[in-house]
């Protein structure tokens, strides 16, 4: 490209018209419909927390119908009737279908409103680019539309509660023939029913993350700042990096399949249809000849490498608090890098392990057996870094060092549970029970869901100049940690008892669960303090709703490096005004640079130059590598 | 701070920003195809003997969109190559002939092949009933000769009114030549240029039908394939043509005589998009007008 160099003099009038702009920017292009990486962050952020309250809050519902099945909710019990219509719960009791309902869009919403938004898009937004020195995305406009899409996507899932019929109620998963033909029939409307509208809402979501990615990618390997090499980039970017990855290229897939679904449904194909199919005592009127497999294959082609998408943003962002709090350099950088991007890798070629039970034939199931342990390796391999980061260091017990820790050891469990799932003989039994459900919610609501506070109190500062309240963020922590952990461990045990994941009256009428007591509870008893330790999670999350609000007005003011980090984004001033950086900054070493002997201070700053002392006593590298 | 390397190329990656962010954006979409193709490898593969239709598409018609479409992602080539030598004029035809290619392509598919489809009528026979049509079949013929067997009788539908009317109880069908002469051996193999439907009429006795309808999606796992794989590759060339005729119009003009490398760099971008939703094609034609 030797002509593109010779235009850089058109470009710079160009740029000083942007300058210029930037000052008359009214209101709704500053804060509503901005291009700015930090605003759409930060909408991100508000959108994805409002949606895991809501989606949280489906399930608290759920809760009291496993804990005290057919029995009338009290006090919200009379009015939910008048929000989501008479059919769902009459008298404050749930019907089967309204269940249904919740448990698929909590799912669903938890996974692609809640955490994507907030752990890849918000933080990746606001943070990516200023760890990486840039004055924003790749692609400013690309990013709006992306924020939009997610947006578009968040209000048709939620105006399918209100259609006739209520929304999907086939699964998060939505496995056909089951999907393909619920939602539809007598008092359904063609398009407007929950199914249709999960997969129409479904592609706004998809388009959204497929923008969101190609912008990422595009960013961290475009707009790095100088000096800024791959190797010195912090372990949170390389996250993001590989997240992206995931995103593009594990998306399509699922788009495609969405798109025969919605086919299937609006147009009356068979794609998913196999022939012969009986439907209230009434033969079908399709042709047949499709396969539910291939559903379903197309679906965990996204849906593992997914799980990896919720899991990789939390560990990023667990490792520049660790290294923040504990003093010291992140150990094991490289392997840790390295670990990410294999992760990335096989995350996929191993999802045909939620298929155990299709009989898929014992030679896929071997190989996917065979693949899904291999990744185990480099998930150890990052939680034992992060275990041996704490080693000797002097570690500070702030608020986001509290969820920090946290997740370590409830990561663990989520994790180490996993592997009796990738044997398929141990799946054969523990398919489908809460045992699944326990270790999923191990690894995204201790795991990813602490930390994503962590990163919430941890670049709240940034944000917004000032701090959270550490007392309260305190009050916060504990509750939740607790309530976790009674709310999911148990659910080990139930699980090994027999429980299935989808019964809708708690296992009460199935005496499967009834024959042996765990602690002195059935496993249908057990649902009681599990609802109740959720009800009380529920209530722990005030304290933090209000200091986060309260914080933003009144919290302490503070310096644009209050945590003494070393990363560019300390820098940048707090908040950070458009264009970020007020020079452009400039990387002379690595991420982590944390109580370096001979120093005065215990943290080294990436964009404070290597000085000639140093360069006897540290080799290599040498010399700053500038690019 | 200003975001670089929006016309400029980054020293170390040799690339600017939009050409980094197409490439990821076309690894996407064959990711996105990738799954639709694969789903029809699936089906196809799991279809029961003589099931997966053969020779239904306008071979030539087909042809003449693919020539139409390479011919397009020449000329968007030579309008990338005008601009760079600054020669506004020629990137002007250029970008206007690459419009013509794929608005042609376009009305060719939904004015004339598509709609082709919804008028032309099939009905899959029930097993017990198939000896029943045998002239219309030639089963024996086709066991004789290693052929799949026929389960399906198609042609123009004469009495349109039977598709939703229980009363009537038998469709008349306009045969088309396989049905009409179902032992001549000519008619083993599809033809390229299509065979007209003939003028001899059967009837057929909805008792004795599986399953009738025009050739739509929900026909079979082939026409589902079919409609949706070149919908969305329609939609693709759609988005295409618009995206060329903003920059074919006089608005793009003004960003010529600021800054003649920016209009450049989006034609080289979108006609690389070009180039992608060509490849599709390229693919699409042999699977289902070919094999």
């Amino acid at each position: 490209m030797d002509a593109s160099t010779s235009v850089e003099t058109h470009h710079e009038p160009h740029g000083h018209d942007a300058a210029h702009e930037h000052h008359e920017l009214g209101f709704w292009r500053k804060y509503i419909f901005s291009t700015d990486h930090k605003v759409i962050g930060i909408q991100y952020a508000f959108t994805g927390l409002i949606f895991l309250l809501f989606g949280f809050s489906l399930m608290m519902l759920m809760r009291w119908q496993l804990a005290y099945p057919g029995q009338a909710l009290p006090v919200i019990g009379k009015w939910l009737p008048h929000i989501f219509g008479a059919g769902t719960m009459p008298d404050g009791k749930m019907t089967p279908d309204f269940y249904n309902s919740l448990g698929a869009m909590h799912g669903t919403i938890m996974v692609f409103l809640g955490i994507v938004p907030l752990a890849f898009a918000a933080f990746g937004n606001f943070v990516v680019p200023l760890q990486i020195g840039a004055p924003d995305m790749a692609f400013p406009k690309v990013n709006m539309a992306s924020y939009w899409a997610v947006f578009v996507g968040g209000i048709v899932m939620l105006i399918s509660f209100f259609v006739p019929g209520g929304a999907a109620k086939s699964g998060w998963t939505s496995y056909v023939p089951l999907a393909a033909i619920a939602d539809s029939g007598p008092g359904h409307l063609p398009v407007f029913n929950g199914q249709t509208l999960w997969l129409i809402g479904f592609i706004f979501l998809i388009t959204s993350s497929l923008l969101g990615a190609i912008n990422f990618i595009a960013t961290i390997i475009q707009l790095r700042a100088k000096g800024l090499t791959w190797m010195r980039l912090p372990f949170f970017v390389w996250a993001q990096f590989v997240t992206a990855f995931l995103l593009l290229l594990a998306f399509p897939p699922l788009e495609a399949g969405i798109i025969m679904q919605l086919m299937d449904r609006v147009a009356a194909t068979s794609f998913f249809m196999p022939a012969g199919l009986v439907v209230n005592g009434t033969p079908l009127s399709i042709s047949g000849g499709g396969s539910p497999l291939l559903w379903q294959h197309l679906f965990w082609f996204l849906a593992h490498p997914e799980v990896y998408v919720l899991i990789l943003p939390g560990m990023g962002i667990v490792a520049e608090i660790l290294a923040n709090n504990s003093r010291k350099p992140l150990w094991g950088y490289k392997s840790l890098v390295f670990s990410v991007l294999t992760i990335g890798f096989l995350s996929f070629i191993v999802w045909a392990h939620h298929m155990w039970l299709t009989g898929m034939g014992s030679a896929v199931s071997a190989f996917f057996q065979t693949t899904t342990l291999i990744i185990s390796i480099p998930s150890v391999i990052i939680l034992s870094a992060f275990f041996i980061s704490l080693w000797g260091g002097s570690i500070r017990f702030t608020v986001p060092m509290l969820f920090t820790t946290a997740f370590l050891p409830m990561f663990g469990i989520g994790g180490l549970t996993g592997i009796p799932l990738a044997f398929n003989s141990a799946d054969l039994y523990l398919h489908d029970t809460y045992y699944v459900i326990a270790h999923f919610h191990y690894i995204v609501a201790p795991g990813t869901i602490f930390a994503l506070f962590a990163g919430i109190y941890y670049w709240f500062p940034k944000a917004t100049g000032r701090k959270m309240n550490d007392f309260w963020g305190k009050v916060h922590f504990w509750p939740t940690f607790i309530c976790m952990n009674v709310i999911f461990l148990p659910m080990f045990l139930q699980g090994m008892a027999g429980m299935h994941r989808r019964w809708y009256d708690g296992g009460q009428g199935w005496n499967v669960s009834n024959e042996h007591t765990i602690w002195g509870l059935t496993g249908f008893q057990w649902n009681t303090p599990i609802s109740w330790a959720a009800w009380i999670m529920g209530l722990a999350q005030i304290p933090f709703i209000i200091n986060f609000f309260w914080s933003i007005k009144h919290g302490q003011k503070v310096n644009d490096n209050p945590w003494e980090a070393t990363t560019l984004e300390w820098t940048a001033p707090s908040p950070p005004p458009h264009g970020n950086f007020v020079t452009a900054p400039v990387a002379y070493r690595g991420p982590y640079e944390y109580s370096l002997p001979g120093r005065e201070r215990d943290y080294t700053m990436q964009n404070e130059p290597v000085e000639p002392a140093e360069r006897i006593r540290r080799k290599p590298p040498a010399e700053p590598v500038l690019v | 701070m200003e975001i670089p390397y929006t016309v400029s190329t980054r020293p170390d990656t040799g690339l600017w920003n939009a050409k980094v962010g197409i490439w990821l954006f076309l690894a996407s979409e064959v990711m996105l195809f990738g799954g639709l193709f694969s789903a029809y490898i699936f089906l196809r593969l799991d279809a029961p003997p003589g099931v997966w239709p053969h020779g239904l598409l306008n071979v030539p018609v087909g042809t003449m969109n693919t020539a139409i479409l390479i011919m397009s992602s020449v000329t968007v080539v030579l309008a990338w190559a005008a601009l760079k030598m600054r020669r506004y004029r020629a990137y002007w035809w250029y970008m206007l002939a690459t419009i013509s290619c794929g608005v042609i392509f376009l009305v060719v598919k939904l004015a004339y092949e598509w709609p082709q489809k919804f008028d032309h009528f099939g009905a899959y026979i029930k097993p017990e009933a198939l000896g029943k049509y045998e002239q219309y079949l030639g089963n024996e013929y086709a066991a004789e000769k290693a052929l799949p067997p026929r389960l399906e009788i198609t042609g123009h539908l004469h009495n349109r009114a039977a598709l939703n009317d229980p009363k009537i109880k038998e469709y008349e069908v306009a045969l088309d030549p396989l049905n009409a002469e179902p032992t001549n051996p000519v008619m083993d193999r599809p033809h390229f240029f299509p065979l007209p439907v003939t003028d001899k009429i059967a009837t057929i006795e909805k008792e004795d039908v599986e399953r009738a309808t025009m050739f739509l999606p929900t026909h079979s796992a082939y026409f589902a394939s079919y409609f949706t794989i070149t919908g969305l590759h329609g939609l693709h060339v759609l988005g295409g043509v618009l995206v060329f005729i903003y920059m074919w119009l006089p608005v793009s003009k003004k960003l010529y005589q600021r800054n003649p490398e920016h209009l450049a760099n989006r034609v080289e971008v979108s006609g690389l998009f070009w180039h992608f939703v060509d490849l599709i094609w390229i693919f699409v034609f042999p699977l289902f007008y070919l094999l």
